[in-house]
């Protein structure tokens, strides 16, 4: 059975790592950009099937190229979306390595936003050294501690996430109401609820005004890319991550080696809100500068196709939340441009995930593309 | 219905798992299938029964070729398989599993489960299978989940009837059940392939044998031309000693204590019931016994996964009655637990994760928060070459392996460590016997190194080959105790089914 062996002792030979799966490339690689390809194709025909002539239909993609990556302007929108989908796509795809099904990113998102606001407007007097950390800090904390509620449920009483997180959001909607009508928190002399604004030492500075004071890029991409790099290290470089990557794929393996099933739930919910919380923080701090109801505008939920769609993986979510960032600053264009409706984006972006969820249905769409599964063997 | 197979050849990447074999199996007779832990006995089968589509080599039906574009053409064809591990819903009825895929429905695509229910009574009856209809699946033992599988291959009316390791999760009364059953398949004229690594079973129930060793057939021939020991040279390709050899029995201290333990299962039924146990260094200590009579819930409250009702357990003098399973392993606990692919391997993980899945936290493997990837690397790669695992690197997935040698990662996991006590469930379910014997001699060298050991097996020749003193467990208690070397088989036996209750 065994081919002609390389040199070496058997153990240095079991050392060899396989050349990369040939299919595990089509699957990272090739179907995405396939599966964004058909969305785009289908969307285009969802337009021509509501009325839209040939050349608007043409004058909108074009819109969708300009506005997401046409211009620095361009750029910095995209940017400026990805940071929170980021962010908060890092949390879901870090609870769905743990074997956790979080969906309430989104009130996790409005807590720790609110909280990071409520330090920003707080503390006048504070160097920005200090006021700032102190508004992130805030941030994540209260995300992962409103998280952590649906954690500990989990692993005390068996309570499902799913569940308790779409509660939780529920209740973090009118929570944020309720807030926003707190005499230390709404604006003085405002009747709606508005919160006050945030000091500019609590704000994620602008990095290019200096060319163009318009752009909104601001700080917080660096906090996306550290997110990024260390939700990697923490996944597979770390004890604390080998035991969420055991616990997911096998919950009863992992018991068995001695893994503490209930605490692992509880961190991993929490640092997922944590996350979720930091993306709050970051529109607070870095986009809107004080908070309004339903201020999380749904990154909670988009949050969860970018975790779907960068397959769970640090560096897929970061690809993931740049492409989202993209449909969602170049449909703003798109609207702008040709006049078709922004929601054509969000059809775009579920014919996306559709395709992504599919690999079979996009490899049997396009098997040129493809090499012959039976022929995977021949190397 | 007669099968044939000429030149098939199948790969995996770089590793052919068959070369160029030719195999016929003929109706009203057993083919029984002869391998070691990898030589591509449950490839060829996949292949016959059309889940795997082989590179090269055909496959005749009735002299005829046929090409298998999935199970379902297979099937269709007559060929049913039951595989190593079984594939039920364990939420479903007996009746609901049995007819998945191949529902009868009436009017409005109606389910129509009455004639589901009576079809598996017919079968039942022909066969002798006494399994309930309507018994949901996971309350089943594992003997009639089998025969649940069988039925569901005899209701798509299959001729060709591929078994894969049936007995390796049988109890030995469950075993004889089975040969009935499967006599009575080849006396219908069904085409039967039979695979196993027991010597005296193939023996027993085949008609011809073929042996694979490292995807080729290397012999073979009529049942009555072939005895035990050149079956097992032929597999493994060299003599096969079927003797533990051990030094002999001088027990040091006291390790284990167990007084008056009682433990409960899920649903609050008694499980273990009051029992006392010690086990002492240098011991082997075996227990016997039918499967379900509470070794499970003792194995698992004894390494910390359940929790104990009442009693103590001491460790070197030390209460331990409450220690987590993790602070057990830290005390040199090794525990080979009997369920590899639920509990004690994640199939999705490498080989080299799985080989630390229990001992990661060590210095040796992680510093600080952080994994020491390569030394896991090393240290996996030396336990897999240590314990012949055959496979080509570590950085394979565990579900890649043939399922001998995924028992052999755990085993070369919880071995290659410095314990103290072993615990061992059913630790060589499934093994060919060259791998058995080297982890007999495992467990061995750990007892003369000064552990101490408690087998659980349901296999009575392990618990004889091994232990030097026999427990035999019956309905939660322990109901004998034998002496190692003078006891008889037949006792011990005798007392497993309740006689000494
Ligand atoms: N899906 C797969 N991918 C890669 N290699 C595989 C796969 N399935 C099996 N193999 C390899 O093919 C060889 C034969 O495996 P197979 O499962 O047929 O062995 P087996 O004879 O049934 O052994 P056992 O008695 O241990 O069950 C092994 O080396 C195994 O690692
Ligand atoms: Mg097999």
């Amino acid at each position: 059975m065994t081919d002609p062996q390389p040199p070496g002792t058997l153990s240095d030979q079991l050392l060899d790592r396989a050349a990369p799966d040939r299919t595990a490339f089509e699957d990272l690689v090739v179907v995405p950009i396939l599966a964004v390809f058909i969305a785009l194709v289908l969307g285009a025909l969802t337009m021509f099937a509501t009325n839209v002539d040939l050349p608007t239909i043409g004058r909108s993609y074009v819109a969708l190229l300009e506005g997401s990556v046409g211009s620095l302007s361009a750029i910095s929108e995209t940017l400026t979306a990805a940071m929170p989908l980021t962010l908060a796509g890092l949390g879901i795809a870090l609870g769905f390595r743990a074997g956790l099904f979080n969906i309430g990113a989104e009130g996790q998102v409005l807590i720790g936003g609110m909280a990071a606001v409520i330090v920003g407007f707080s503390f006048d007097g504070l160097p920005a050294a200090i006021h700032l950390p102190l508004a992130l800090l805030a941030g994540a904390i209260a995300g992962g501690l409103y998280a952590s509620i649906a954690g500990w449920l989990r692993a005390a009483t068996g309570a499902h996430e799913v569940i308790s997180t779409i509660m939780l959001n529920l209740i973090s909607y009118r929570l944020v109401d309720y807030l926003l009508r707190l005499d230390f928190i709404q604006r003085e002399g405002r009747a709606d609820p508005i919160s006050r604004s945030v000091l500019e030492t609590a704000e994620l500075p602008r990095l290019l005004t200096w060319i163009d004071a318009n752009l909104r890029l601001h700080a917080g991409i660096f906090l996306m890319l550290a997110a990024v790099v260390v939700i990697h290290w923490l996944l597979f470089r770390t004890k604390l991550g080998f035991e969420f990557r055991a616990s997911g794929a096998s919950p009863d393996a992992a018991r068995y080696a001695g893994m503490r099933a209930g605490l692992i739930i509880v961190l991993a919910m929490g640092m997922a809100g944590a996350l979720a919380g930091l993306a709050g923080a970051n529109q607070g701090l870095g986009v809107l500068g004080r908070a309004t109801p339903g201020f999380s505008a749904g990154i909670g939920f988009d949050a969860i196709a970018v975790a779907l769609l960068g397959r769970s993986h640090p560096y897929g979510v970061l690809l993931a939340g740049l492409l989202f960032g993209a449909l969602e600053a170049g449909g703003r264009q798109m609207q702008v441009d040709a006049g078709v409706s922004i929601d054509l984006i969000g059809i775009i972006q579920a014919l996306i995930i559709v395709f992504i969820a599919a690999p079979l249905l996009v490899r049997s769409l396009f098997p040129w593309a493809f090499r012959k599964l039976a022929k995977v063997g021949r190397e | 219905m007669d099968v044939e197979l000429r030149g098939i050849t199948k790969r995996f990447g770089s590793v052919t798992a068959n070369r160029d074999v030719d195999l016929k199996v003929t109706s009203g007779e057993v083919l029984g299938l002869l391998g070691e832990n990898g030589a591509g006995k449950s490839t060829l089968m996949n292949v016959l029964c059309g889940l795997y589509s082989a590179d090269e080599g055909e496959i005749l039906i009735d002299g005829k070729p046929v090409a298998f574009a999935g199970p379902g053409e297979a099937i269709a064809a007559g060929i049913g398989m039951v595989h190593q591990h079984f594939m039920l819903i364990p939420v479903f009825t007996v009746a609901e599993n049995v007819v998945l895929g191949v529902e009868p429905t009436g009017r409005f695509d109606h389910l129509d489960l009455r004639r589901a229910r009576e079809q598996v009574r017919a079968i039942n009856d022909d066969y002798g299978l006494e399994v309930d209809p309507d018994a949901l699946v996971e309350n089943l033992p594992v003997g009639i989940q089998q025969r649940v599988e069988i039925i569901k291959v005899l209701f798509r009316s299959a001729d060709v009837v591929i078994f894969d390791e049936p007995t390796a999760v049988l109890t030995p009364q469950e075993v004889e059940d089975f040969f009935n059953i499967v006599k009575g398949l080849r006396d219908d004229g069904k085409a039967i392939v039979f695979i196993t690594h027991k010597l005296n079973e193939i023996l027993e129930i085949a008609d011809r044998i073929s042996v694979l060793r490292a995807g080729e057939i290397v012999g073979g021939g009529e049942v009555g031309e072939l005895n035990a020991a050149e079956l097992a040279e032929l597999m493994v390709g060299r003599p096969v000693s079927f003797d533990v050899k051990k030094t002999p029995f001088d027990p040091g201290e006291v390790l284990l204590e167990v007084e008056d333990l009682t433990v409960l299962r899920d649903n609050d039924d008694l499980a273990v019931d009051r029992i006392d146990l010690t086990v002492r260094r240098g011991e082997i200590v075996g227990i016997a016994g039918v499967q379900g009579n509470g070794q499970s819930p003792l194995i698992e409250a004894l390494t910390g996964l359940r929790r104990v009702a009442g009693g103590t357990v001491r460790f070197k003098g030390r209460d331990i009655t409450h220690a987590s399973a993790r602070d057990r392993h830290k005390m040199g606990f090794a525990h080979i637990p009997e369920d590899r692919q639920r509990t004690g391997l994640i199939p999705a993980f490498t080989i080299a994760e799985n080989m630390v899945l229990d001992s990661y936290y060590e210095d040796r493997f992680s510093a600080g928060p952080n994994m020491r990837w390569s030394a896991v690397n090393a240290a996996a790669a030396q336990a897999a070459a240590d314990f012949d695992v055959r496979t080509k690197s570590v950085f394979n997935t565990v579900a890649t392996l043939s399922g001998g040698n995924q028992q052999k990662v755990i085993v070369a996991r919880e071995l290659s460590r410095d314990t103290e006590f072993l615990i061992a469930a059913q630790p060589t379910r499934g093994l060919d016997i060259g791998s058995i014997e080297y982890i007999h001699s495992r467990i061995v060298e750990a007892r003369e190194e000064g552990d101490g050991v408690l087998i659980v097996s349901s296999e009575l020749d392990e618990i004889m080959a091994l232990s030097d003193r026999i427990l035999v467990m019956f309905k939660g208690r322990i109901v004998a105790e034998y002496d190692g070397a003078s006891a008889e088989k037949g006792v011990v036996g005798l007392a497993m089914a309740g006689a000494a209750a």
